[in-house]
């Protein structure tokens, strides 16, 4: 039988979507602020806590976070992996390090890679600072932030990190 | 309340594309084995339950009303659950909670995921608006909660590929597993390729196509079947975002287990459960979740493991069956851990029976370890 004889009992047929995606007025605010270069959480008006990036409210607490928080582009990684397989359609190269990004005054993480280091000597804990792109490719989104590069100041017991409402 | 009890258990074989039969096809075939294992005519199903994960898994929006006829839902009641891949343990949860309000005597749940129909790892893992698009499916997700584990309660790597190990012996059990490895051991893991460190090839989930089914019914409606007693269910989510939350033990997961042993007057669950079909779909989350149920305190789930306490002829054995490590349609997999419970308490799980099993528990949870859903079945309804 040739090839085209051969009975098949499936074919493939892949689907595309496309989506209009609305960022709601939380999010837009702390975009407007990611493409000037500047990182701001928004924080909880009850139980205080801190979040970055935001989503508009406390789950917490369920209320809006309606208080503007600047934080610096400094913190630790709260934990880490190293991906060793590779994105469908993406350019990223494995193993590369895609970390829980815990930044400084900010009560969750958010995930980011880490890179200008050996990778054997990531450690849980350890102080990282963002590494930039240049300020012309800067647009509405955390990809203005090429990666995450060490920073030399003493590693964090991340047993610390956990959000205590005061 | 009204008591509820499984009278009827029934699975597909397991395997990584099931192209013999359609999504209808799959479905009904765990049916069938439930209605057969129940011996039941249909017109004694009052509603249908169906859970499965994400609809993009098959491309197929709202399956419930696609698959109407195959789970034999037309003209009654029919409700669809989605919790991720808790989604299999809810439905369970779900189903049994309509028997319970009194409104329905017998109920039809079935879950399922064909998997074969899609790239789920790569549906898991799509570019997020306005972020970098690193994220790497399940396992890219769950290894650095892993890593702070083993950081945190300095766990030695062995752990994770002896549980690897022991669940896929656990398969050669059970003929319905997907994943046969003749000569299974931690060596073989161990040499296994890293894919998100520090989870190796061997200690992660494979894709599967699959089905479970149940028949839950009414005390009444009994009469003299063989039943699984459903002493305790429960469900409990928790914020993903949220600050303040422990992702290697999240409190939802603690809270669902002492829900569920409060009601079925569980006081010491290591000591009073026979056995646990736990969802492990990472090996390093059966020492993770001996913590989080309470079966032991912080820190010493993994010498438990390592005390071979969680083996088949062990204290407490966990997934007898192969658990999610051997099998995995994501929308089942938490049918599958329910329903393999109550094969246990009905002297039903053949070369993977526990001796001896009276009261066993069937555990589930999904998206990022923010949703669960448990319960406890027994062998007496006293």
């Amino acid at each position: 039988m040739s090839a085209e004889d051969t009975p098949k009992d499936y074919s493939e047929s892949p689907i595309n979507l496309e989506y209009f995606y609305t960022a709601g007025s939380a999010t837009t605010r702390f975009l407007n602020q990611v493409k000037e270069g500047n990182i701001v959480g928004q924080g909880c008006p009850k139980c205080k806590a801190v979040y970055v990036p935001p989503r508009g409210s406390c789950p917490r607490c369920g209320v809006a976070t309606d208080i503007e928080v600047p934080l610096t582009d400094k913190g630790c990684i709260e934990s880490f992996t190293v991906v060793h397989i590779p994105i469908p359609g993406n350019p990223i190269v494995p193993p590369y390090v895609c970390a829980m990004i815990r930044l400084d005054g900010a009560n969750i993480s958010f995930l980011h890679l880490i890179q200008d280091i050996d990778i054997e000597k990531i450690r849980i804990g350890m102080r990282i600072r963002a590494v930039w792109k240049p300020q012309e490719e800067w647009t509405h989104s955390l990809e203005n932030i090429k990666w995450f590069a060490p920073i030399d100041e003493p590693d964090v017991d991340v047993a610390t990190l956990r959000f205590q409402e005061s | 309340m009204i008591q509820a009890g499984v009278i009827g258990v029934g699975q597909t074989k397991y395997d990584a594309k099931r192209r013999d039969v359609s999504m209808a096809g799959l479905v009904r075939e765990a049916i069938d084995n439930a209605m057969l294992a129940a011996n039941l005519e249909w017109d004694a199903i009052d509603a249908v339950i169906l859970g499965k994960a994400p609809d993009m898994f098959e491309g197929v929006i709202m399956p419930e009303l696609y698959l109407a006829d195959a789970i034999g839902a037309v003209g009654k009641p029919v409700l669809r659950v989605h919790t991720a891949g808790s989604v299999g343990g809810s439905t369970a949860v779900i189903a049994a909670s309509h028997v319970c309000s009194g409104q329905f005597k017998t109920v039809l749940t079935v879950a399922f995921e064909k998997q074969s129909e899609s790239n789920a790892t790569w549906a898991l893992s799509p570019r997020y608006p306005y972020s970098p698009h690193i994220n790497a499916g399940a396992g890219g997700y769950f290894a650095p909660f892993i890593r702070e584990y083993i950081r945190r309660y300095e766990a030695p790597e062995h752990i994770g590929w002896k549980v690897a190990a022991k669940d896929r012996q656990n398969a050669l059990k059970n003929p319905l597993a997907h994943l046969h490895i003749p000569g299974i051991d931690e060596k073989m893991v161990s040499d296994t390729p890293m894919l998100w460190e520090p989870l190796r090839y061997l200690e992660s989930c494979p894709s599967s196509d699959g089905a479970c089914a149940m028949i839950i019914t009414a005390q009444d409606q009994v009469g003299s079947r063989n039943v699984a007693w459903i002493k305790g269910m429960a469900v409990r989510s928790e914020g993903t975002l949220s600050a303040g939350r422990d992702e290697v033990n999240p409190q939802a997961g603690i809270d669902c287990a002492k829900d569920i042993y409060n009601q079925a007057g569980i006081q010491n669950p290591f000591n009073e459960i026979d056995c646990a079909e736990i969802y492990v779909p990472f090996s390093w989350y059966e020492p993770m979740w001996l913590e989080n149920l309470g079966f032991c305190d912080l820190g010493e789930g993994w010498k438990l493991t390592d005390k071979d306490a969680t083996a088949i002829d062990g204290e407490l054995p966990f997934n007898m069956s192969g658990g999610v490590l051997s099998s995995n349609p994501i929308g089942a997999s938490g049918m599958i851990r329910f329903g393999e419970a109550a094969l246990q308490v009905m002297g039903l799980a053949e070369d993977h029976q526990v001796e001896d099993a009276k009261v066993a528990m069937g555990h589930a949870y999904g998206g990022a370890a923010q949703f669960f859903a448990m319960w406890i079945v027994s062998s007496s309804l006293d």
